[in-house]
């Protein structure tokens, strides 16, 4: 219990450095990216009710003003983009702490995770929430998105997405049930361990391209069961538990004497 | 002009006069061979090679083995536009644009995985059994030799299509061949053409995995087949066998059907597996480039074994010496622990042989019990290559399990020498104590279940001797003894010549034979009887005063001693 | 090791003898077992049965081989995935009920129709009888004394050198041309040269400083490698991973001031183990994972190996900025990258 206590300790330090470099980076978007159309302008009572819900709910690790405690970084300059990935795929409210926040059925509907976005947005520029054609897989390419895919995803994610493992128990998960939207708000945030893939290195076309790749590639299985596609490690498992089981099975049946 | 009255009708008869048919028609039409399904698993590992030579076929005729650049407009809509190498192109045009040809590349490449692991069974049956034994030692060397080539044709074809997970499997094999100390930069070139990835291995990998590798492949399952039929098979213990006969079925018609049969079976079972499940998706990897790489970087299972040696390795051992580096974390595990593993596989007959001093043909197998470090030793290799394997699939067990690749990777680091030391040491005593319970067996009969009473009072349960078939399962091994050497000093005190080899051999023969548990004699057998008083009751059940038939352990009635079960069971 | 116990190791120790002249010392062969009849050898319905169940299993294969030539035929792969799994699926079953049902047919017939008697043949040992074994010396003995071999050294010594010089031809040409131009000190080096600008792979756009937050990672590759007379090649050993870490993070040692540029920092991407493109960068604890063989560097530490098989740090490329803002190489990396080889240091 003792290491693992120590261990928690360790890493909520990163967390804490890396946030405030998203809050760096929230500036530095600001400053840099181009001015995007948002859908629908939050409205001050949007703000007020999120702040209401982020005081109930976020401010014991987050700060009574998001501007970060010992337990939960600052979240002033994050985004909205950031707010509602972490959010909508229910990481926040955080329920256990383990190597690494993992994904659960959301605590807020998409309307509280908007105001909780737009509450924590208005204490500081930072990433916006991609508007729907900014993640319309049908406007992407999906061989450009899948080249990007490769050199800046695979190695964590694996070749289609199947996910992957990291140092330590951490892990980069499956990307299979990810919205559009949040494939967009990790790449644009970096949560977690993920680097961050600003405009710069991948553009907001580029992004959609990857998208597109990604929603293509949940319904390319070239056979009915594609063993998890975790390569050949799966397909050794099934050679051997399959392959090899059932023909040994023929062979006691064609060795056995009939009765 | 021949004879009119032939038996022979014409054709035949033209072929006889010109090929001597009638003489090997005589000689092997009707040749016996014993049954047992484990004699089948060497079967599994040629027909799934029959398969691969037909899959491969049809697969070459589409496949281009080039490394020249060309850009990708075909079927497939995530490669529009890509630039990829005439080799990856082809495999997808072969796989998505001629008919059949996905199901004929997945046939090919599942019965390759089959091909590797039911080498890998036979010859665990074969070790186990003792059926390396004299005179078969020459064909467990040729045997051995086809395993490897299976493994240089399972790698070269992985790395045809020129994928990026080959790709990088290829890399691997380029820092592993440099690691070599002097030659290992110009060994890296010698096979390269030049600088890693170069223009020339495509074409190169084609010619060894189409070519070179099937053809000896071929030659030597030809070797192998010849001796299997000038040997004639060996057969389990049993009833009426022995060393100087072979009890089973002819080859025609039994044989010409169950493995006829056997091979449209294996065949079936792999076309369902390419119907059913993906293999190798080459699509999902893309065409090789030197910077990307996929989670789940793996070669396929036979050669995962030297991934996971790869992989726990720690780093410090890599040194330099004189200004010369020398990358002993990775000649170790990629060389050295492979080495040494394999050689051990190779000799281990003749190893065997060594400590037993046994100079006689041996044609009846070995139940794996009555060779108690012969077992262990089996179970401890492949308990090693086991943590390999797993090893080299940490990271699959790491998301798998949600378990930390670190930790796994220590925990299997020290496993790879615990495991295989625990293995051998339950394995050994299970055997023994099998071996135990064939000699109480033997001595006292099988429980029925059946309760007797006496008119003294006493109960006892009835005990059925073993019929003499089930008898001679049991007791018809012969448990091999330490070597009697001779003194170190002859009858004057002198020193004698040779004394310290001879000592070694003793020491390996103490190793394997020092604990043994030696047969039931009928010495023994008829003292035992004579002994247990409800073993008397039971050769004379006449003599009962009184039977209360009680239903114990599933037992229904007192069972007639002398009913003799049926031997079918002689080979369990 | 002495575990065994002396009852099984000398079992007549521990029992009375009574009988040890009468009886063998091993108990010997029973001999064949009595045959047990098939229900098909002695019911003649059960034998029927058998029969038609053969039968039906071979028009199984029958219907399975015309269904798969009608799956050929009708179902074609259009280029969209779902047709190709479609077509592989139905030509897949029809081959595989093809091929069952002729395996099966084949044994359950073997099995319940044919003569099942066991039958034995005799063995003989292999070794050849003694005559044999000297008549085998003399024809040997006769044909070394008609060719006079041992009488003639000379000869002998021709015939030999003759017959090991021979391959050379084939050797030498093999050897000097398989190998390329067999130049290895170009592991050495990359195309990197001052000047060189980054660029992001695959796109090829050049990066500015500015382009990087902290926390992003950029693919790099050098600028003009298409034009290089062997892109690959030269790829596979020039790539690079650009990182910008709060430059407060970052531990510099001491001959390498200046490599670096507002924390942003340019390491080689090809591990030092046995060469796999380390790619995995964990933004928060700054660590860098090759996903082939889980050796891990510390990027804010000179990518020195914390865990698994590799000893070396990734090699930094030394960078700087350029009159328009560019990140550009300041020089070629000061050591091989890759996989470590016997003369890398000379």
């Amino acid at each position: 219990m003792k290491a693992l206590a120590a261990r928690r300790h360790h890493r909520n330090a990163p967390v804490v450095v890396t946030l405030l470099a998203l809050l760096t980076t929230g500036g530095l978007y600001a400053a840099l990216a181009p001015s995007t159309a948002h859908a629908a302008e939050p409205t001050a009572n949007d703000i007020a009710a999120g702040g209401k819900l982020f005081q109930a709910n976020c401010s014991t690790c987050h700060g009574p003003a998001a501007g970060g405690t010992a337990s939960g970084p600052s979240l002033v300059g994050v985004g909205a983009a950031a707010v509602d990935f972490q959010v909508s795929t229910g990481r926040m409210p955080m329920a256990a702490s383990g190597p690494q926040v993992i994904a659960k059925p959301p605590t807020f509907d998409a309307k509280q995770t908007a105001e909780l976005a737009a509450y924590v947005a208005s204490l500081g520029a930072g990433p916006a929430v991609p508007t729907a054609e900014q993640v319309d897989p049908s406007k992407g390419d999906q061989a450009t998105g899948m080249a990007l895919f490769r050199t800046n995803c695979a190695m964590c994610h694996n070749a289609v997405g199947a996910g992957g493992a990291l140092s330590q128990g951490k892990f980069a998960p499956p990307l299979a049930n990810a919205t559009p939207t949040v494939i967009y708000e990790a790449m644009l945030t970096g949560p977690q361990s993920m680097p961050v893939f600003n405009n710069d290195n991948i553009t907001p076309q580029e992004k959609r391209d990857v998208i597109a790749y990604l929603v293509a590639q949940r319904s390319n299985a070239t056979s009915v069961n594609d063993l998890g596609a975790f390569g050949p490690v799966s397909e050794g498992l099934w050679a051997w538990v399959l392959g090899i089981g059932t023909l040994i099975g023929c062979a006691v049946w064609i060795g056995a004497k009939s009765s | 002009m021949t004879t009119t009255d032939s038996a022979f009708p014409g054709p035949v008869d033209y072929l006889d006069q010109r090929t001597g048919l009638g003489s090997a028609i005589k000689t092997f039409a009707r040749k016996i061979f014993p049954d047992h399904w484990s004699f089948l698993l060497g079967e599994i590992a040629l027909y799934s090679f029959v398969v691969l030579l037909i899959s491969g076929v049809f697969l070459a005729m589409f496949f281009v083995p080039s490394m020249n650049e060309t850009v990708y407009h075909g079927a497939w809509a995530s490669m529009q536009g890509v630039t990829m190498s005439e080799a990856f192109k082809s495999t997808l045009d072969l796989s998505f644009e001629v008919r059949g040809g996905l199901l004929m590349r997945q046939i090919h490449h599942w019965a390759a995985l089959i091909f590797m692991a039911a080498i890998v069974t036979h010859m665990m049956r074969v070790f186990f059994t003792g059926a390396f034994r004299k005179p078969r030692e020459v064909n467990w060397v040729v045997g051995f030799v086809l395993m490897i080539l299976g493994l240089a044709a399972g790698f070269s074809g992985y790395s045809l299509p020129d994928d990026v997970l080959s790709g990088n499997g290829l890399r691997i094999a380029d820092g592993v061949t440099l690691s070599l100390p002097i030659i290992g930069s110009y060994m890296s070139y010698f096979i390269f053409g030049g600088q890693f990835p170069g223009t020339q291995l495509i074409p190169r990998l084609f010619t060894v995995h189409v070519l070179l590798v099937p053809g000896l492949i071929l030659a030597l399952v030809g070797l192998h087949l010849f001796f299997v039929v000038l040997h004639k098979h060996t057969q389990y213990p049993g009833s009426g066998r022995t060393d100087k006969n072979v009890v089973g079925f002819p080859l025609f018609p039994i044989y010409v059907a169950k493995a006829g049969g056997f091979f449209f079976i294996v065949f079936g079972v792999i076309a369902l597996m390419a119907a059913l499940f993906t293999i190798n998706p080459v699509w999902d990897y893309g065409p090789f480039d030197p910077s990307p790489v996929s989670a789940g970087a793996q070669p396929d299972w036979y050669m995962l074994f030297l991934e996971g040696a790869l992989r726990l390795t720690p780093g410090q051992l890599e040194v330099v010496i004189a200004g010369f580096t020398i990358p002993l974390n990775v000649i170790i595990p990629a060389m050295i622990v492979p080495g040494l593993l394999f050689t051990a596989l190779a000799a281990y007959p003749f190893i065997e042989a060594y400590a037993t001093g046994d100079k006689r043909e041996h044609h009846v197998l070995d139940r794996p019990r009555n060779a108690p470090v012969r077992t262990a030793s089996g179970v401890a290799l492949l308990t090693t290559f086991l943590v390999l394997i797993l090893a080299g699939s940490n990271d699959i067990i790491a998301t798998q399990f949600q378990l930390s690749i670190n930790d796994i990777t220590s925990v299997f680091r020290v496993l790879l020498f615990v495991g295989p030391a625990v293995a051998f040491w339950i394995t050994k005593r299970a055997c023994l104590a099998l071996q135990r319970k064939d000699r109480e067996l033997v001595l006292h009969g099988h429980e029925t279940g059946s309760i007797v009473r006496f008119a003294s009072g006493e109960y006892i349960e009835v005990h059925k001797p073993l019929n003499e078939h089930e008898r001679w399962l049991r007791v018809g091994y012969e448990a091999h003894r330490p070597i009697a050497i001779a003194p170190a000093e002859d009858s004057r005190g002198v020193r004698r010549k040779g004394y310290r080899r001879d000592r070694l051999r003793q020491r390996v023969s103490q190793f394997f034979y020092e604990d043994r548990v030696e047969p039931v004699t009928p010495t023994e057998l008829a003292a035992a009887q004579s002994h247990g008083a409800h073993d008397a009751i039971a050769q004379a059940p006449d003599a009962l005063p009184q039977v209360e038939s009680q239903p114990v352990g599933g037992g229904q009635h007192l069972v007639t001693p002398n009913a003799q079960v049926t031997p079918d069971e002689r080979n369990l | 090791m002495s575990a065994h116990d002396s009852s099984t190791h000398d079992g007549s120790k521990d029992v009375v003898v009574h009988t040890s002249d009468t009886l063998p010392e091993r108990f010997s062969n029973p001999g064949h077992p009595e045959h047990h009849l098939r229900r098909s050898d002695q019911d003649p319905r059960a034998n029927k049965r058998a029969e038609l169940q053969v039968v039906v299993l071979f028009l199984i294969s029958v219907i399975g081989t015309i269904g798969f030539l009608v799956a050929y035929f009708t179902v074609t792969p259009a280029g969209t995935p779902s047709s190709i799994r479609n077509s592989n699926l139905l030509l897949g079953l029809g081959l595989f009920f093809g091929l069952m049902g002729i395996g099966l047919a084949a044994v359950h017939w073997a099995k319940s129709l044919m003569n099942d008697h066991e039958k034995s043949e005799e063995r003989h040992e292999l070794r050849s009888p003694e005559p044999v074994r000297a008549q085998a010396v003399e024809v040997i003995q006769e044909g070394v004394a008609d060719s006079a071999i041992g009488r003639r050294g000379i000869l002998k010594g021709a015939m030999v050198s003759a017959l090991a010089l021979f391959p050379l031809s084939i050797a030498v040409p093999l050897i000097g041309n398989i190998g390329g131009n067999w130049n290895v000190s170009t592991l050495k080096h990359t195309m990197w040269k001052k000047g060189t600008r980054l660029t992001i792979d695959p796109t090829g756009r050049p990066v500015k400083a500015s382009d990087l937050t902290i926390g992003s990672v950029f693919h790099i590759i050098p600028d003009g490698l298409d034009k290089t007379a062997d892109p690959m090649e030269e790829k596979a050993k020039a790539i690079v991973l650009l990182i910008r870490l709060d430059p407060r993070d970052l531990k510099i040692a001491p001959d390498r001031e200046g490599w670096s540029y507002d924390g942003i920092i340019a390491y080689s991407k090809i591990c030092t183990h046995v060469g796999c493109p380390v790619a995995l960068y964990e933004q928060q604890t700054h660590h860098l994972l090759c996903p082939c063989h889980q050796s891990t560097f510390d990027v804010a530490d000179g990518a020195k190996v914390v865990f698994g098989p590799a000893k070396r740090p990734l090699p930094q490329l030394p960078i700087t900025v350029d009159s328009e803002g560019y990140l550009v190489a300041q020089s070629d990396f000061h050591e091989p990258v890759g996989p470590s080889f016997w003369e890398r240091l000379k």
